[in-house]
């Protein structure tokens, strides 16, 4: 069922999950299109992939809010790839959302609205080829709304059930629907935060995680375990507790 | 956080930014503060500490462009040795020089310059490169070579990141048919036998020494010789021919914990020494290139063996002329202070032209000491001896020596300085280090 042998295509490839994903995929062989608003920042690291790998590297122009693009994105392809993981996200500034809605809008959009049109868009075809996986990189603040970040936690919310909404539509149709939610990642979005670093994973260890859900046919993963049972607690907490709570 | 070299000493609180990218260096520079480039952390000191700003090229670890014609690799700073070998050995190819250990990054072996077992035959890392893109204080970057600003990059050489950030470099790879070497081992009775053996040695591409630092009286200077050549396929036994390249790299196994500060003394290294010189005999052996050149990267974090208070290395190089009195004065304080050196490596060197480059011809001794005051106390007196002989310090080792001694041994620090100082390269590129020894 789950394709594992033509080309995989990264959607949001400039960012440092993105990157580590491309890197294992070529690792495994897989032949890449790297899609990014600026393909040409990716020249060096196509240039890495191609020499370390040997690996068929193709970039492409790709902006997660043009949505009426999206379509026309996917023609312009001329394939339509295997696997396709989306790390298309943008953390953005609680306080700044709160102040300026369209701070707000830009994080929903760029978390959630720009994602399900082209996931819908691939979700559609893949269905019609009767193949295909489909990965999302969600994230465990999508769980439950909390003070310090609830409009990213809201647009993850949303991607997080667009996800499973279209596992479960394409469960017949031999397309596979992965949520994977990493909890805190070492990266550029997250540079200087002070992460626990039990609970911290960096990105290439997101992208192994990536990978091995794809070949054990998984549903939703939590890169680290232990998120698992965090986000348990903290879903489980009354929300007359949790609405004092300074999480 | 706390950032210290590999032999964990000194650890000092300071600033590590990421550099992914060349803006996010071209940022780092020009955000009004000192700093120094970082690459994997290996140099055993505080050469790659600036508590201001340490910018880590770890992000910046891509590989560009390679010519299978001439073996010319073209890469970012931040690509590790390892990922070289892992690359191009299964192709054919082969670093032209290597340090002991392939979890360096090619900025930090620009930097260090480092030297190889084959340093007689092959010269220093920076003889390969032949060019590099050079990030400056202002901003702006530069592409140098041996014939494109050759000053600048003469003093970049060696010039442990205070000319600027190395952000690329292209050097020259060399061609092997295979992934094994064939290693000759001797054994020598002292100094002399040692030292006419190395002279001996002067055609093979590589060699050195394991030295007994306890052994004393007539056996002083006692010796293992390992020299090696590449193998060629018709050397490989039957089974491996067909395979020449594919060489099965051993998992490398992690030191679990620091090891308590006494688990490394005199008697335990006495001990382990007269083992070692025991299993030593003379052979010919065909072994893989990890073997022979990465003994010690197998033990993943091995400098944990020194416990907690880190330990330091000390390598210095004695000019050829003077090797011989040197040497003897240097294992004589050592056998009599009774400071256990767990490593102690012995080479030859060859002729070397550079600015502050650590080789010179002649004999160059690495030993590895317990960070302790016992040790302090003895490298002092290892430092007169060097300085007496007309030696020097490697700077990608030192954590500890003083500004004189740099003086005295580098003696083209002062037009070294005048460039900085000319390009306004100082004001920006400090680490730790060249604090400590006012470069």
């Amino acid at each position: 069922m789950t394709a594992t042998t033509g080309p995989v295509l990264v959607l949001g490839a400039a960012s440092d999950m993105g990157r580590a994903i491309a890197r294992r995929y070529a690792e495994a062989g897989r032949a890449l299109i790297l899609a990014a608003r600026s393909p040409e920042r990716l020249e060096a690291d196509a240039a890495d992939l191609r020499l370390r790998w040997n690996t068929n590297v193709r970039l492409a122009a790709f902006d997660a809010l043009d949505t009426a693009d999206h379509g026309a994105f996917l023609d312009r392809l001329g394939v339509l790839p295997d696997t396709v993981v989306c790390v298309v996200g943008l953390l953005g500034d609680q306080g700044e959302s709160e102040r300026d809605f369209a701070a707000a809008r830009l994080v929903l959009d760029s978390n959630l609205t720009g994602p399900a049109s082209i996931l819908g868009e691939i979700a559609t075809r893949m269905e019609a080829r009767g193949s295909g996986t489909i990965i999302g990189v969600s994230s465990v603040a999508g769980e439950r709304g909390r003070a310090s970040n609830y409009v990213y936690g809201a647009a993850k919310a949303g991607l997080t059930a667009f996800l499973s909404g279209l596992r479960n539509r394409l469960s017949k149709a031999g397309v596979s629907v992965i949520t994977v939610k990493p909890g805190f990642v070492r990266t550029r979005m997250t540079e200087g935060m002070a992460l626990p670093g039990l609970l911290t994973a960096d990105p290439d260890e997101v992208a192994r995680a990536v990978l091995a859900a794809q070949a054990k046919g998984r549903d939703v993963i939590y890169v680290r375990p232990v998120w698992r049972l965090i986000m348990l607690i903290i879903r489980l907490l009354p929300e007359t507790v949790f609405k004092r709570t300074k999480l | 956080m706390k950032l210290s070299g590999w032999g964990r000493f000194p650890r000092v609180e300071s600033r590590l930014a990421l550099a992914r990218t060349q803006d996010d260096a071209v940022r780092a520079v020009t955000g009004g503060r000192t700093l120094i480039a970082r690459g994997n952390g290996r140099a055993y000191g505080d050469a790659a500490v600036n508590p201001h700003a340490t910018v880590s090229m770890l992000g910046m670890g891509r590989m560009l462009a390679f010519d299978p014609a001439d073996g010319a690799l073209t890469c970012e700073a931040g690509v590790l040795l390892k990922d070289i070998l892992d690359v191009f050995v299964p192709r054919g190819w082969f670093p032209p020089v290597t340090p002991g250990t392939k979890m360096v990054t090619v900025g930090g072996m620009i930097a260090a310059d480092v030297h190889g077992k084959n340093h007689h035959i092959a010269g220093s890392f920076g003889d390969h490169v032949l060019s590099l893109d050079l990030l400056l204080a202002d901003g702006r970057v530069v592409t140098c070579g041996p014939d494109r600003d050759p000053e600048l990059f003469a003093a970049t050489r060696g010039g442990m990141g205070l000319t600027g950030v190395i952000l690329r470099a292209t050097f020259r790879l060399i061609p092997v048919e295979t992934g094994y070497i064939r290693q000759e081992t001797l054994r020598a009775e002292n100094l002399d036998v040692i030292m006419a053996m190395f002279e001996e040695s002067a055609d093979w591409t590589y060699s050195v020494a394991w030295i007994d630092c306890l052994a004393r009286g007539p056996r002083m200077g006692r010796s293992l010789l390992f020299r090696g050549e590449h193998a060629r396929v018709d050397e490989l036994p039957v089974p491996v021919r067909s395979a020449p390249l594919d060489v099965r790299l051993r998992h490398a196994r992690t030191i679990p914990l620091d090891f308590p500060a006494f688990a490394l003394n005199h008697w335990s290294v006495g001990a382990f020494n007269e083992l070692y010189w025991r299993m030593g005999t003379p052979r010919e052996t065909l072994i893989d290139y990890d073997r022979f050149f990465y003994p010690l990267d197998s033990l993943l974090e091995w400098n944990r063996i020194y416990g907690r208070p880190g330990f330091t290395q000390y390598q210095c190089v004695l000019p050829a002329s003077v090797s011989a009195a040197g040497l003897r004065a240097l294992l004589t304080a050592i056998g009599s202070a009774g400071n256990a050196s767990f490593l102690a490596v012995l080479k030859l060197f060859g002729r070397q032209d550079g600015v502050m480059s650590f080789p010179m011809e002649g004999y160059t001794l690495a030993l590895d000491f317990p960070a302790s005051s016992a040790t302090f106390g003895l490298l002092l007196d290892l430092d007169a001896i060097v300085a007496d002989h007309g030696g020097r310090l490697y700077l990608a080792k030192d954590a500890r020596m003083g500004a004189g001694l740099l003086r005295r041994g580098y003696p083209a620090l002062d037009g070294f300085q005048a460039l900085r100082a000319a390009r306004g390269l100082d004001r920006v590129f400090r680490s730790v280090q060249s604090e400590r020894l006012a470069i």
